[in-house]
């Protein structure tokens, strides 16, 4: 697997879903039999991950700490078990870990800490990851390096403050490098997303982003927009992904208070096997 | 309308320079040491938030124009991005007040730096009383915020001479830093062999075992002052710098406390929470009790005015040192 060639060859989007798939069964391994847990989140990002890890993002599992790597903030640390999954599918994790998430003492916490291997950020804190990531793009600027800056948020992340100051220093410092992938999935923490966040994509364009509007579960539509994002044209680049939480199970799809999702010891079998049977 | 006479009588303007009487002063000691370290350091950085005149570190700007970067009132922004230029490789010296980095961006200094042992060095201006805009532009309450940040390392400097050396010093102490800054015209206080080491607290005078005062930051300096004016009653006063407050040097403070009959603690900060409460937690753990007496703010928001104004109305000025020292 070659990921440090930029940039990237055609898409393989056949591959990249096949890709998004063992992500997605990989999270219902991490959370069978632990009874609740952010897998909606998990399952509704997971064809955006694939599409980083395995055709836009320039990095070398074998060299985690490569300066030249495209860097991934994952700022909703909450999508650890996301992450995780990503991360063992390169190759950066190995898949005998993954049962350990969220249980204690174990080196892929509930929420991300950057002592795991390929972690850029301690996410979970929420509103932190842009400012961070137009940090990191003006310093790789600064070394002439042409490596990109990818940062995920959320909708819900929208409601802080924070946010907005880091995307008028994303304009201001012309992040060009910078792309933020905002997963607007809809929910929050005590349920539907409730301020007046919309129109998402109208405010980062005035923000100075240049914006993209897709289903973020569209693995085509997904690479495109990815490679839109490409041109240096001194603007950050931003990707609304309109997702949806538990995307690939239709159980999960429509559960209720999908933030932390409740799921039964007995449900697990049924539900794997439903993703088996849904992505045939 | 009463008439504006002198300085004392009024709030100043914070470019104003505060004249310092009687004192050898250096200018912007801050940031000539950054410009002139950064010049052979290019993984150096600087930051502000719409503070860079009020936080000394233009003469950085002016000589590192590529390097500087001012994010605007924003001072989340200030720390978030701080952190992002350290995890590649840069090491981010940041200004602006210290109220705003302590009581507005808390959550970033401690999850997007301390957390991740983050090189960023925060240049805290104006702690304490130095400010005279009140409550909104003094940190009074800084130490105590920010010494329950793990991995935080915390410096309040004594003078220009101690400053200048710590702006170099901070550069290679693993992490975040936070200094509190001292601006304008800064009073040469100490000798020119004073060696800061991060950690250490330092005898500046030893005494005659009767009174020790043990202080931090510019008050370290007021007690010299006071030490010399009470030598001329007889009086033979020890005084302790403690200048990290974040490793605290217990071994040091007690050392010094063991050595002394009865101890003052003094700060630019208020009583609770800073210097005072670490000494008095250190001696206790340690099972020793003697009188002590603490110089520093009460709890309040504190009124606009001059610095002597309100240095005197606070009970942190000289005069409140040798009344202290006296009650002995």
């Amino acid at each position: 697997m070659e990921l440090r060639n930029h940039p990237p060859s055609e898409p393989d989007v056949p591959a990249l879903k096949a890709r998004a798939l063992n992500l997605r069964r990989k999270m219902m391994g991490m959370a069978s039999g632990k009874g609740e847990g952010y897998i909606a989140q998990g399952l509704g990002i997971a064809d955006c991950l694939a599409a980083l890890y395995f055709h836009e993002m320039r990095h070398d599992p074998a060299n985690p700490d490569w300066d030249g790597r495209d860097r991934f903030l994952l700022s909703t640390g909450h999508y650890s078990i996301a992450m995780y999954a990503v991360l063992a599918e390169a190759g950066y994790l190995d898949d005998g870990e993954l049962p350990t998430y969220g249980l204690n003492g174990s080196a892929l916490p509930m929420s991300t800490f950057d002592e795991t291997v390929g972690v850029e950020i301690v996410g979970g804190s929420l509103g932190h990851g842009l400012g961070q990531a137009v940090g990191m793009a003006m310093g790789l600027r600064l070394d002439n390096s042409s490596a990109r800056v990818f940062c995920e948020f959320s909708d819900g992340e929208l409601d802080e403050g924070s946010t907005w100051e880091a995307a008028m220093g994303a304009a201001t410092f012309k992040c060009d490098k910078l792309v933020a992938l905002i997963d607007c999935n809809g929910i929050q923490a005590d349920g539907p997303v409730t301020v007046a966040i919309e129109p998402v994509a109208d405010k980062m364009r005035a923000f100075g982003f240049e914006t993209y509007e897709i289903n973020g579960n569209d693995m085509a539509a997904l690479v495109e927009a990815l490679a839109a994002c490409r041109e240096a044209n001194g603007k950050p680049k931003a990707i609304v992904l309109r997702t949806t939480p538990g995307f690939g199970i239709p159980t999960i799809m429509a559960r209720e208070r999908a933030h932390f999702v409740r799921v039964g010891n007995d449900e697990w079998d049924s539900l794997i096997e439903e993703l088996e049977r849904e992505n045939a | 309308m009463p008439e504006s006479k002198t300085l004392g009588d009024r709030t100043r303007g914070m470019g104003e320079i505060v004249e310092v009487a009687g004192k050898v002063t250096e200018l912007a000691p801050f940031g000539n040491t950054l410009a002139e370290m950064a010049a052979s350091r290019p993984e150096i950085v600087g930051l502000t938030a719409d503070m860079g005149r009020y936080s000394d570190i233009l003469p950085f700007r002016d000589a590192h124009p590529d390097r500087f970067f001012n994010v605007g009132m924003a001072e989340q922004n200030l720390i978030m991005i701080a952190a992002g230029l350290s995890k590649v490789g840069k090491i981010a010296y940041c200004t602006t007040y210290s109220v705003f980095i302590t009581r507005r961006a808390y959550d970033f200094v401690a999850i997007a730096c301390a957390h991740s042992k983050a090189n960023v060095k925060i240049f805290a201006g104006m702690p304490g009383l130095v400010n005279g805009y009140g409550a909104t532009h003094q940190a009074t309450e800084d130490l105590n915020m920010m010494r329950g940040i793990a991995d935080l390392t915390i410096i309040d400097p004594c003078d220009a001479t101690e400053l200048k050396q710590v702006v170099r010093a901070v550069a290679d102490i693993p992490g975040t830093v936070y200094v509190r800054n001292l601006r304008g015209k800064v009073p040469v206080e100490l000798p020119a062999d004073y060696r800061f080491e991060v950690g250490k607290a330092k005898v500046l005078k030893e005494g005659d075992g009767d009174t020790g005062i043990i202080a931090t930051g510019y008050m370290s300096a007021r007690a010299l002052d006071a030490a010399r004016i009470v030598a001329g009653e007889g009086r033979d006063v020890g005084v302790l710098h403690v200048g990290t407050i974040k490793p605290f040097d217990t071994a040091g403070v007690l050392e010094f406390a063991r050595r002394h009959k009865r101890l003052i603690v003094a700060e630019n900060h208020k009583t609770t929470g800073g210097l005072g409460t670490l000494v008095i937690e250190a001696l206790y753990d340690a099972g020793i009790c003697k009188p002590l007496s603490r110089i520093g703010l009460a709890d309040g928001f504190f009124e606009c005015g001059s610095q002597e104004y309100l240095e005197a109305k606070y009970q942190v000025d000289l005069p409140r040192f040798l009344e202290v020292i006296r009650e002995g």
